[in-house]
């Protein structure tokens, strides 16, 4: 038996009241010449937006112009290191052709990037199936989270190409044990922003799931996920800014095509140009794989 | 039905790094359906741990609680329980805080134009309908509380418990959601458990309210029936001779009977 009875019909008083809203008719504008665009609404907002634009963009500009003019000095006063200049020639002489294949050891420096992205995503996409689904376990159950405490402590801040020896033992082949190398360096900040997420979900929700009486799934669709998906996220950014930072110095040891060994290449070649434009390339696509997944988070957050 | 919700010499003891504390002894407290109890005491004085055990959410130490004849093992959502601070899930709209609990309760056994039905109906009970599609983010906190008393009130519950409902919001706010509140009730003819500090809250809203002596070991100290005509007029009542008498009643059980010992500030 209950004790609470709903009114339905006050849900049809609210639909009516809806429709019975009118629209007073238009006054016409009086006709006159046309408003120039910058005095009309949306084009004072196009130039308040562009002027905003302009001064965010000002401090960054200045910042590059110094630190160009810095290199260029720099260069000036050794007799190695090439300055901007030349390193842009060479940049815009390599981009004009960045897909050809002449055998695996000349191939464009787009092949070279796409190679290390494969061996980052495959790397990191394990690392991400495997340490979601456990950083959820040991952040839900603290008898997992003890017995793993100490694993993770000590392999944690071991370096990433320690672990390289071990994997090419392992796989016998160099392509495995440096994708091997990227998931064991990234698993890491995964599991445990996982872990500290799922311990951190607010008692009130727990308390909510508890009195509504959920089943264990749509606690875990519902409640779980959606209040760890920050923290993952940010687990997710952190590990893959080590993928990638983990990929170069993997890739020099292995060989192969990949933008780490494309280095250690042009410096047996001392074509220092190639060194600079790669350091370049590194940093601009690890900048991008993080305002990606950052632009993710934001799209995944619900506040 | 006089014994609608049978609360029987309820204990509640609770291990602590420094020992067992006793937060509730001998708690003993019948009600019958369609009744509005306030529980009132001292902060600590543990009003919101009776009111979890009759949420289901602690298990009492001793003693036994029954709803409609049976026991009450566990939350269940037979009992709609609103939160102090709402408790929404911020990453689900107002409907969809609303429509998770009418899922659970009718979703083996109704449509799902009927559940979102369902969902709608509670929001329109609670002035809502227009926000169904926000998130709690996007209102202010005394929608956010009346989001919470839509989600409780749409699993049709036996019995309805507030922890402090109003505690957060401004008086202005406070008293227009009391007013709302003296609507629901007498609209869906609920059972409420109220905690609350507020001794005009209580008598304004309540059938009885249930006075509790300071803790450790709180047990109930006075039972006042408010005998006050029902609808109630918060203006009217303020020149209402025995509204004051009432008030005056809990007043002095708060701060002669239960003073304070002074250093639990």
């Amino acid at each position: 038996m209950s004790a609470v009875t709903f009114h339905e019909d006050r849900l049809d008083t609210v639909m009516k009241r809806a429709d019975t809203h009118t629209i007073p008719p238009a006054e016409a504008p009086p006709r006159s010449r046309p408003t120039p665009f910058f005095e009309t609404e949306r084009g004072r907002a196009w130039l308040a937006g562009a002027g905003g634009l302009l001064r965010a963009a000002v401090p960054p500009g200045i910042g590059l112009a110094l630190f160009v003019l810095l290199w260029h000095l720099v260069a000036a006063s050794s007799d190695g290191l090439p300055g901007p200049a030349p390193t842009w020639e060479a940049a815009k002489a390599l981009f004009a052709d960045p897909f050809y294949d002449n055998g695996p050891n000349d191939m464009g420096i787009g092949w070279n990037i796409l190679h290390s992205l494969y061996r980052v995503g495959v790397g990191f996409g394990l690392a991400a199936l495997v340490g979601i689904p456990a950083g959820f376990l040991l952040g839900r159950f603290a008898f997992l989270s003890g017995m793993a405490a100490p694993i993770i402590s000590l392999l944690r801040p071991v370096s990433p190409l320690a672990w390289l020896p071990i994997g090419l033992m392992v796989f016998q082949v160099a392509e495995p044990a440096s994708i091997f190398v990227i998931f064991i360096s990234s698993i890491w900040p995964i599991i445990l922003n996982t872990a500290a997420g799922v311990a951190r979900v607010p008692q009130d929700y727990m308390n909510v799931a508890r009195v509504l009486n959920l089943s264990e799934w749509k606690i875990f669709t519902r409640i779980l996920f959606p209040s760890v998906l920050p923290h993952l996220m940010t687990g997710i950014r952190l590990s893959i800014g080590v993928a990638w930072l983990v990929i170069v110095a993997a890739e020099m040891l292995t060989g192969g095509v990949g933008i780490g060994f494309w280095v250690w290449d042009e410096w047996n070649n001392l074509n220092v140009e190639h060194i600079l434009i790669a350091i370049f390339i590194v940093g601009i696509v690890g900048l991008l794989l993080e305002q990606t997944l950052m632009w993710v988070a934001k799209r995944f957050s619900y506040a | 039905m006089h014994h609608y919700l049978q609360i029987e010499n309820a204990s509640m003891v609770f291990d602590t790094k420094n020992g067992k504390f006793t937060a509730l002894a001998g708690i003993d407290l019948h009600m019958r359906q369609g009744e509005f109890v306030s529980l009132i005491g001292h902060s600590g004085c543990g009003k919101s741990t009776l009111l979890n055990l009759v949420a289901g959410l602690n298990e009492p130490t001793e003693g036994v609680l029954l709803l409609a004849e049976k026991e009450i093992k566990g939350p269940g959502p037979e009992r709609g329980v609103v939160f102090q601070n709402h408790s929404l899930l911020p990453w689900l709209s107002c409907y969809g805080n609303v429509h998770l609990a009418v899922e659970r309760v009718f979703g083996a056994s109704e449509s799902k134009r009927r559940l979102r039905e369902r969902a709608m109906a509670a929001l329109e009970l609670v002035g809502l309908a227009h926000a169904a599609h926000k998130h709690p983010h996007e209102i202010s906190g005394g929608m956010k509380q009346r989001v919470g008393i839509a989600r409780a009130l749409a699993m049709e519950p036996k019995v309805l418990l507030l922890d402090e409902p109003f505690g957060a919001l401004d008086a202005l706010t406070r008293a227009s959601l009391q007013d709302e509140l003296m609507r629901i009730v007498r609209d869906t003819a609920a059972t409420v458990i109220m905690v609350t500090h507020d001794v005009d809250e209580a008598v304004l809203l309540s059938d009885r309210i249930v006075m509790l002596t300071n803790g450790p070991a709180a047990t109930i100290g006075e039972i006042l029936e408010v005998d006050l005509p029902r609808p109630r007029d918060r203006l009217q009542l303020a020149e209402d001779p025995g509204y004051h008498h009432l008030r005056s009643q809990v007043l002095a059980f708060l701060y002669q009977k239960q003073r304070r010992p002074a250093k639990a500030a």
